[in-house]
């Protein structure tokens, strides 16, 4: 048999998924062999590595086991930044034949690169976490994911082609005429940010078309931002799609660190090229399974950019159950906040996905909302800016004012704090790249 | 007898009101009347209008969010008392008023718009009563 064609094939198991299912014990043989490499590499090539390693008084023979890599030193975003654009570059220019840019709010971006094998890797990590999703030949699909130097769109884009699906390069925002495409075009699988879609949800309904009835979308990939429990459960009830959970970072690879598979209980690390662990966020010392704390990345196979010990700011836990889908690879539970989007106000830790919570309790669709931290008379306040739909509103002011109320009310049983609620506009709401900026803090600014 | 009546949500911030009546101006839409509701920082703006259906789908396209209901059109006897009496009929019929706001028309009579509780038995009173309820066509025409 001809492996390429091996896609042609009824069934659902497909060979990139293979590494998938690799037994536990060659598992950790291949994650200690590539770490090793890995390490070796940036040492030699990478001066913000030796420099920390030296600081460190080690050197790359130091690292027996895998449990090793704790005595490592770590990366954070910052470093990027710092060595801009090419200082983490592990192999001339001449190996890297991709560039991808994070769009940085403030000052530079980051820059990150791929050699050929490791857009190879990221093609393959991508038709696994699609395979793993029912993806397959056949389907047409449409990658809402923003193409550019983003890694979302171009990421999804390698994997969909990897597994010979029909991609519609379509990329974010005109949400009227996704919408069309989707029906016109025979759409039976999409990607994009969750934020995004509960929108297209919302703009089909304006539109008089039923998801369920005149569409043929039966599952989509999310990612590129935390999200909930609760906005999966409005997705898949409001529109029929199934809704997989997809993992990545532009610092690591892109979209494709981890993914659900069919059982949608949390997400597989693709641990043959990732080395993944879980830290406590003040102590950054190994936590136990099934702990929470921020997750820390080690790239296994990367050649242009290795990162070691990258502190992703994602909180999440391991696991500890295997999965029912047979799949040996560890997984961590969804992500839906990061330490880094944690804030404190009056002493009390409030993430942005807990005011997320609180207005799907209120409304059964998830509005655009924005926190607003300002400081009065020495007070910290938080405002909570939530765009009005043409379905929240109603002609009368007092039933108005109940609505805004009710999401003050369903705030407070979950944060403990007051906030004040204001009803936007709808667009009133900066969006970027489909990912809404939930968080603006101008505490520290003067009035 | 009913008349279409657009509210739209408003953020109650400098320019918002003209920006939005700049909309309906560009696309040709003339309004008869309106009324402004404010609640904090936030604000209604209903409209009536003999294009209601392009009325709504202008604002609607311009991303506001918007919703829609049926008011009336009574005329009122021009003279004091003339709204207190048709008032008096209403309430011993216990038909509450939720809002109201005056028509501007050519002939000089004295219209006011109302959206009530129960929009069907008001009809039904104000006919029996017999005030004159507008229709759509009149109203606009008149």
């Amino acid at each position: 048999m001809i492996p390429h064609l091996w896609n042609d094939l009824e069934g659902t198991f497909f060979p990139e998924s293979a590494l998938d299912y690799m037994p536990e014990s060659r598992l950790r043989e291949v994650q200690l062999q590539r770490l090793k490499a890995v390490i070796t590499l940036s040492y030699e090539k990478v001066e913000l590595f030796r420099e920390r390693m030296h600081a460190k008084g080690l050197k790359p023979a130091d690292v027996h086991t895998l449990a090793d890599v704790s005595k490592l030193p770590f990366m954070v975003k910052t470093d990027l930044r710092d060595t801009y654009p090419y200082g983490l570059f592990a192999v001339p220019m001449s190996e890297v034949v991709r560039l991808h840019a994070s769009s940085g709010t403030t000052g530079k971006p980051i820059v990150v690169g791929y050699t050929a094998q490791d857009m190879e890797v990221w093609k393959q990590v991508i038709m696994r976490t699609l395979y793993a999703a029912g993806y397959s030949r056949g389907d047409i699909v449409q990658n809402m994911y923003g193409y550019g130097l983003f890694t979302g769109g171009l990421g999804l884009h390698g994997g969909l082609e990897g597994i010979g699906a029909t991609v519609i390069p379509i990329s974010g925002g005109n949400s009227e005429r996704q919408i069309m495409v989707m029906k016109d075009f025979g759409v039976t699988a999409i990607c994009g940010t969750p934020s995004y879609f509960i929108h297209l949800i919302e703009t089909a309904q304006k539109m008089g078309i039923d998801f369920k009835r005149d569409l043929k979308v039966k599952r989509g990939v999310f990612g590129a931002e935390p999200w909930t429990d609760e906005m999966r459960q409005y997705i898949e009830s409001a529109s029929g799609v199934k809704a997989f959970d997809i993992y990545g970072l532009s610092e690591i690879i892109g979209p494709g660190v981890g993914a659900e598979c069919e059982c949608q209980d949390g997400l597989h690390i693709f641990e043959d090229h990732f080395l993944a662990e879980i830290v406590d966020t003040k102590t950054l010392a190994p936590v136990p399974d099934g702990t929470e704390g921020e997750l820390v990345i080690t790239t296994l196979s990367k050649q242009a950019m290795p990162v070691i010990r990258y502190r992703t700011r994602d909180i999440t836990a391991f696991e500890t159950r295997p999965c029912s889908c047979g799949r040996t690879c560890r997984r961590i539970k969804r992500i839906s906040r990061r330490s880094d989007d944690m804030f404190i106000i009056r002493g009390v830790n409030v993430f942005p996905s807990q005011i997320e919570v609180a207005l799907l309790k209120t409304e059964a669709s998830l509005p655009h909302y924005q926190i607003i931290l300002t400081r009065k008379s020495g007070l910290d306040q938080m405002e909570v800016r939530v765009e009005i739909t043409g379905e929240m509103l109603s002609d009368n002011v007092g039933a108005m004012e109940q609505l805004q109320k009710r999401f003050g009310k369903s705030i407070e049983q979950i944060t403990g704090l007051h906030a004040l609620v204001t009803l936007a506009q709808p667009g009133s709401i900066p969006r970027s790249e489909g990912k809404a900026k939930r968080l603006i803090d101008q505490r520290n600014e003067p009035n | 007898m009913k008349i279409r009546q657009i509210s739209i949500f408003l953020e109650n911030q400098p320019g918002r009101l003209s920006t939005l009546c700049q909309t309906l101006a560009n696309a040709g839409v003339n309004l008869s009347t309106l009324m402004l509701s404010e609640a904090g920082e936030f604000g209604l703006l209903r409209i009536v209008t003999p294009e209601a259906e392009k009325a709504r789908a202008v604002v609607e396209k311009a991303g506001y969010a918007v919703t829609e209901g049926d008011v009336l059109a009574i005329q009122i006897p021009d003279k004091p008392g003339g709204l207190a009496s048709v008032l008096t009929v209403l309430d011993w019929h216990t038909v509450s008023v939720e809002y109201m706001y005056a028509f501007a028309c050519r002939t000089g009579r004295a219209i006011m718009i109302i959206r009530f509780n129960d929009l069907d038995r008001a009809i039904d009173v104000l006919q029996k009563a017999g005030i004159n309820v507008f229709k759509a066509v009149d109203l606009f025409n008149g």
